[in-house]
């Protein structure tokens, strides 16, 4: 027969085609995919009926190399896994050790550390901000998150040297102390801040484009978040109130007055809310810990695990002694395992340390944040537009080099 | 103060387990503060299932193994599942042996558990029974051997100073 | 092991490769004075490709931000297509699985193309040597600048980028005092 001229051929519902699903690749290389993630989409039409989200593009292999090194050169390695917020990484790591050694950490070093902690928080919501945007067309608010996030590096860098990978954190403290003149710029950055955050809600928050982008898009209950396995401000955007910096304080985080914000909705738009309070709230802990840093040491005064102060090596033989042992072949723990986890912009960072009494660790598994909630990434992308999958992608906030380490 | 101590579950939980799995339950311990139970492969999911439904243990952590080459089974496969409502902590541990080691999968229970044990698979070689999709995740699908165990070789190439010869050190060579 | 091989020594790209229609005519006044022209266009407009891996895209994010600001030196936009773009910045530490990707980006890029391993992991893989990282990515495709650092700061992205427009330009990488 002949075929007939497609503009004869019938139309209307009961006369569709025969279609079938379309695999489609959004390979490793994509604009949108916050790092190497490979998602494998099966799409009918626009609509996506199931993906497989495909990592290990970025896999390092940091496990295999912390059994190798000494717990105090595995702090350097920890900077590296959720780069976008590497002081959280690091105190994760020398807690899981502190917790197996039984060392106490003083006073100051733990401001310190929190101060540290909330400035990478602030710093890593804002390149969030800046990206997720820049997904969804908002070119500008790429350029608003880097005028902010170069003020929390430039301060990094003040204190640790380096921009990003600071490694500020010892076993039993802190590295170093803070410079003079620190406290004034920390105090700059803490004020300048909350009219920046309202520059850039007023261009989000109530903007029309963006709640349609955003609102009802890639909603999961708290049942199911809670099935999946989801963490951090995906988890409190379902309504499910738990940040383990309540619910398990590490570093004093009780004595810092701060709310965490719980959303309702379960939505993408949720999500961006989360993140936009917990970066006010940062700003809160960051005000209280600068007016209330005590004095003191920044380390702890155990020998057998800090290094001495570089003065007592002239007068002491013991302090060279301790010295020597510590930098050549570190110290031992005691046999066992143990779980240490802090609340890193993603979500639960654990540390799971098995010790065998040497001076490396045996095994040092690290959960993920980003893994647990790429996991959801197939449930939750059933049904919707292409685009509302990289709304979606987005919002989960993954990076893919705590996802593969 | 053990300021990590909030996360013990009440002591009186290792005794139910124990009453009602009898020789399930081998072994359990407290060490610094987190509670660890060693079950049997056999009564592992019957375990799980009881966590979960009567004792409120909802959200899975992670799920991972040991390599002991020394010990006879091998490996230690360990999950970490947490009650948000109590706020406590339970670690379950299992034991597999080689040649061929597995244990039972508990995506049935914890459906977090999925890709988890899917990366112990794809690192140690360990089997999980009932899982629905064992397939490699982070290394590629072709790759041979499993990185994370003691006996396998992790360097990428030696690193060559400029004092040494390079015949017989090509970095080819090595990669095989 | 994996079934890939891995190219073993870097080669070169641009003028050095060999013959084009353009240079084959030799270095007479009026192709010298041309292939200047085209060089300083091509040198002045290189758009990299959008290929971030890890921790040293995050820097290069910062170099296209507004303190730093790439788009002074040419790099007006990062093209998501790599058939778009002049310039592969190899950010990131390599692991095994992105191998054949890496290399399937590099082919689609037309002539002429130019590489930075930004950062000491794309360089020579940093500090993991290990089962998981490609050791540098001059085994799979051929680098014209290595910027070390880890990562480097955007001002070193920006220097190295400086440089690659001189190595283009014809003109010496490093220019002494006089």
């Amino acid at each position: 027969m002949v075929k007939t001229d497609i503009a004869q051929e019938p139309i209307g519902p009961e006369h569709e085609p025969e279609t079938e699903w379309m695999e489609l690749n959004m390979g490793p290389h994509h604009p949108s995919t916050h790092g190497v993630l490979r998602v494998r989409l099966k799409l009918d039409g626009e609509i996506v009926r199931d993906a497989d989200a495909d990592i290990g593009y970025l896999h390092t292999g940091f496990e295999k190399s912390f059994e190798d090194k000494t717990y105090t050169q595995g702090i350097t390695f920890s900077d590296r896994m959720d780069y976008l917020a590497p002081p959280i990484n690091n105190v994760g790591f020398v807690s899981a050790v502190e917790k197996l050694i039984g060392v106490e950490v003083p006073p100051r070093a733990q401001v310190i550390r929190v101060i540290m902690m909330e400035l990478a928080r602030v710093a890593s919501h804002e390149l969030w901000l800046g990206t997720t945007g820049l997904d969804l067309g908002v070119y500008s608010g790429f350029f608003y998150a880097w005028r902010d996030r170069d003020l929390a590096l430039d301060l990094n860098e003040a204190y640790s040297g380096v921009r990003m990978m600071t490694s500020f954190t010892r076993v039993g403290g802190v590295a170093w102390d803070l410079p003079d003149g620190w406290l004034d710029q920390l105090q700059r950055f803490i004020d300048v801040m909350p009219g920046r955050l309202d520059d850039f809600e007023s261009m989000l928050t109530d903007n029309p484009i963006w709640h349609q982008r955003l609102e009802g898009v890639g909603v999961i209950s708290a049942a199911e978040a809670i099935d999946a396995g989801v963490t951090g401000p995906v988890l409190r955007a379902s309504g499910v109130n738990y940040d383990v910096r309540k619910a398990f304080p590490y570093c004093g985080y009780e004595n810092y007055d701060f709310e965490v914000p719980v959303g309702t909705n379960g939505d993408c738009y949720d999500r961006y809310r989360m993140r936009v309070a917990e970066m006010r709230q940062s700003l809160r802990i960051l005000q209280q810990a600068v007016d209330n840093l005590p004095s003191g040491p920044w380390i702890t005064g155990d020998r057998k695990v800090a290094l001495p102060p570089r003065s007592e090596l002239s007068k002491s033989m013991e302090a060279v002694i301790h010295q020597f042992r510590l930098v050549s072949e570190g110290f031992k723990g005691p046999v066992g395992d143990v779980y240490a986890f802090v609340e890193s912009p993603r979500g639960e960072l654990g540390f799971y340390l098995v010790s065998d009494g040497t001076n490396k660790p045996y095994r040092m598994k690290v959960r993920p944040p980003s893994f647990c909630n790429l996991q959801a990434l197939k449930k939750l992308v059933q049904g919707v537009l292409v685009a509302d999958v990289i709304a979606i992608m987005g919002s989960l906030d993954f990076i893919l080099g705590d996802c593969d380490r | 103060m053990n300021r990590w101590s909030s996360a013990l579950p009440d002591d009186a939980l290792v005794q139910r387990i124990g009453d009602r799995f009898g020789a399930g339950l081998q072994e359990s311990s407290d060490f610094r503060g987190d509670l660890s139970v060693v079950l049997e492969p056999g009564a592992l999911v019957e375990v799980a299932r009881y966590l979960k439904s009567e004792e409120g243990f909802d959200y899975l952590l992670y799920a991972t193994a040991v390599d002991w080459p020394a010990r006879e089974p091998r490996f230690t496969v360990v999950w970490e599942v947490r009650s948000l409502a109590n706020k406590t902590r339970i670690r379950i541990k299992t034991t597999a042996g080689m040649p061929d080691p597995h244990v039972p999968s508990l995506t049935s229970v914890w459906p977090a558990s999925d890709w988890h044990e899917r990366e112990t698979w794809d690192l140690f070689g360990i089997t999980f029974d009932g899982h629905p999709d064992l397939r490699r995740i982070l290394m590629p699908q072709s790759w041979e051997g499993f990185p994370l165990r003691k006996d396998y070789v992790s360097f990428g190439e030696p690193v060559i100073f400029s004092d040494q010869k390079l015949e017989g050190l090509e970095p080819d060579a090595i990669r095989g | 092991m994996g079934e890939l091989k891995l190219r073993p020594v870097p080669f070169q790209t641009g003028r050095a490769a060999g013959p084009t229609p353009l240079n084959a005519l030799g270095d007479n006044v009026l192709t010298t004075t041309l292939d200047k022209v085209i060089n300083w266009g091509r040198a002045s407009a290189i758009w990299p490709a959008l290929f971030g891996l890890a921790c040293c895209a995050i820097e290069m994010m910062g170099a296209v931000g507004p303190r730093q600001d790439i788009s002074r030196f040419g790099s007006e936009l990062f093209r998501a297509s790599p058939r778009q773009s002049d310039l592969l910045i190899v950010s990131g530490r390599v692991a095994i699985k992105m191998v054949p990707v890496i290399r399937q980006v590099y082919d689609q890029m037309p002539e002429p193309k130019w590489v930075i391993a930004m950062g000491a992991c794309a360089s020579s893989a940093g500090m993991f040597n290990n089962y998981a990282i490609v050791q540098s990515v001059d085994k799979i495709i051929p680098v014209d600048i290595y910027l070390p650092g880890c990562p480097p700061r955007p001002e070193a992205l920006l220097d190295a980028v400086i440089k690659l427009q001189r190595k283009i330009r014809g003109e010496p990488l490093v220019q002494r005092p006089a």
